[in-house]
């Protein structure tokens, strides 16, 4: 546990130093707080507009960033220690892989958590000052926790892409490519096969369906209390066949744990 | 002393097709300094890799402190095994200090430990510095510091004197005979250095994979069967040369391409030398046996020589 505790803390400082943990919150704290002003401004009215609206926007916004970001932070955890001789010499210490593994995950999973907390949460602040509603407070928390778990589901799925190639070049070229699939194609896949496709799917189907890519379920979660009339696209189909929250919750939380133990399950095989 | 700290008995490691290292027996005793020489690719690493357990060996058994190094249980033995790996950068972005507490702080000691480190390898001057900043040497240095975090009983040093400056080097051996007399052992690994053999007990030989040969530098000398070089000197007028040529011995020792010097088999030395001292003409003599790079040498090429005729054969 104290290895763990030793390696978490070593990546968290990186993440600090290298000004990553200031940087995600400034973007996130800049845009979420600019949308919660101006996104009604298409409509010609400049300040807080509706929760709903607000969270809607935030959302698709954090759809894209969030993996960006979390396959960015760490798709060099392991490929980039191992071209520097680093992990060679990590694994020759009294630390077991998975507590490497764990550690790192810890480290860059808190800078993570805790700049989409510090980001959004600023927005929340400023929401529940102009509105005065508590409302605010519990559907910006859902969407806050559901961001949390988004962006550790990616550094996990970072970390399957770092340990399974040996150059580090290589691995920025997977986790591109891994993020346009999951944050753009995948969803262009799914609308192309509702529309082209008749009767092709049921609604039952593109639920499940949508199961299979940690994006869609934190749209799935944070769309579906708002009013649909915010919702389009494939999403408002896939809203109106009901999962639970906590169904979608415990979705999120094993895109989190399956990429993660798949990934020690790869660093156990590695060949060093 | 009884048992050894390491021994490998009858272990090899390949990767699919490639045998990266056959099949060998060895071991190494507490307090003994081991060098392992050989050029690159010659299975160096790889025999360093089976005894820290980062691999398994393909067959065979290896034994570190009693127990499979790879093994569950020998996880805490890790913490009493040093590891100079060749080529490592260390976290670039931060300071010399931050990079050895880290370490330190996964082997179970502290930052002061870390600090007392860096004084012993030298670099306490940079270490608030990045170490991104640091020459090769700094670089080697806190690579070592980092190896000799909590006296290991068992140091694994591939390549440590690369990038040292003289001074460096000749602090970093005295601190091998200081941990050798702590009763540590070392294993050494480099390309053949000048400068190296007063500090080890034995040596190993390895080529493609391949134990060539493996005992004491006299031991090695003997087997090799290279001889002694003498160079006996006479500042009279005449020279030597004449009272060589006309002992029949002496002068079966002479060789044509080198005048005044005679190659002397080991086992003769003593013998030609007495005879040398008895010459009036003598006024010096300088005694030379085979040096470890030659000894080195004589091993290679006898094993190139192996090798061809193999091929030879298979032709044929």
């Amino acid at each position: 546990m104290k290895q763990i505790f030793t390696v978490a803390n070593k990546e968290f400082h990186d993440g600090l130093r290298n000004r990553w943990l200031v940087s995600i919150t400034l973007i996130f704290a800049l845009l979420s707080i600019g949308l919660t002003y101006f996104g009604a401004a298409a409509s010609g009215a400049v300040g807080v507009t509706s929760l709903s609206t607000t969270v809607a926007s935030l959302a698709s916004l954090a759809v894209f960033l969030i993996p960006l970001i979390a396959l960015l932070l760490s798709y060099d955890s392991f490929v980039g220690e191992q071209e520097s001789g680093t992990l060679l010499l990590l694994l020759t210490y009294p630390l077991s892989k998975s507590q490497l593994l764990l550690g790192k995950f810890i480290g860059q999973g808190g800078i993570i958590a805790l700049a989409t907390l510090l980001g959004f949460g600023a927005s929340a602040v400023v929401l529940y000052i102009q509105l005065d509603d508590l409302a605010i407070l519990s559907a910006f928390g859902l969407f806050i926790i559901s961001a949390i778990l988004l962006g550790l589901s990616f550094t996990a799925i970072a970390y399957l892409i770092s340990l399974s190639v040996s150059e580090k070049s290589k691995a920025a070229g997977f986790a591109l490519i891994t993020w346009f699939l999951f944050a753009l194609a995948f969803d262009l896949a799914l609308l192309a096969l509702l529309v082209g496709v008749e009767e092709g799917v049921t609604q039952q189907g593109l639920t499940q369906l949508m199961m299979l890519n940690p994006t869609d379920i934190f749209r799935l979660v944070n769309l579906a209390g708002l009013d649909s009339s915010d919702v389009n696209g494939a999403l408002s189909v896939a809203i109106n066949a009901s999962l639970s929250q906590a169904q979608l919750f415990s979705a999120l939380v094993a895109w989190v744990v399956l990429p993660l133990t798949l990934a020690i399950f790869i660093f156990k095989q590695k060949k060093l | 002393m009884n048992t050894p700290l390491v021994s490998l008995f009858e272990a090899g490691k390949a990767y699919d097709q490639l045998e990266a290292l056959s099949t060998m027996t060895m071991s190494l005793n507490e307090g003994e300094v081991l060098g392992l020489f050989g050029h690159n690719g010659a299975g160096k690493t790889t025999m360093m890799k089976l005894i820290l357990g980062v691999i398994s060996p393909s067959h065979g058994k290896v034994e570190v402190m009693g127990m499979a190094p790879d093994s569950k249980e020998a996880w805490h033995c890790r913490s009493k095994v040093g590891y100079l790996p060749e080529n490592v950068s260390f976290y670039e972005q931060l300071t010399g200090l931050e990079v050895l507490t880290y370490f330190a702080k996964l082997k179970g000691f502290s930052k002061k430990q870390a600090i007392d480190l860096l004084e012993q390898v030298g670099i306490t001057h940079a270490m608030k510095r990045q170490v991104k900043t640091y020459s090769k040497g700094m670089r080697q240095r806190l690579g070592l510091a980092q190896a000799f975090i909590g006296e290991p009983k068992l140091l694994l040093l591939d390549e440590p004197t690369v990038g040292l400056d003289p001074i460096a080097t000749r602090d970093f051996y005295k601190t091998v005979d200081q941990l050798k007399s702590n009763g540590s052992s070392v294993i050494l690994c480099s390309h053949v250095l000048p400068g190296v053999e007063q500090h080890i007990d034995r040596a190993m030989i390895l080529s493609s994979g391949k134990l060539l040969a493996m005992g004491t530098l006299s031991e090695l000398r003997q087997q090799a069967a290279l001889p002694v070089v003498i160079k006996p000197t006479s500042f009279k007028a005449g020279g030597l040369n004449g009272a060589l040529i006309q002992d029949a011995k002496l002068s079966s020792f002479m060789t044509s391409a080198c005048p005044n010097t005679l190659l002397v088999p080991e086992n003769e030395k003593v013998a030609t030398l007495k005879q040398l001292l008895s010459l009036n003409e003598l006024d010096d003599i300088h005694v030379e046996s085979a040096n470890l790079e030659q000894v080195y040498q004589h091993f290679l090429s006898a094993h190139e020589q192996t090798l061809q005729e193999q091929r030879k054969g298979e032709l044929r």
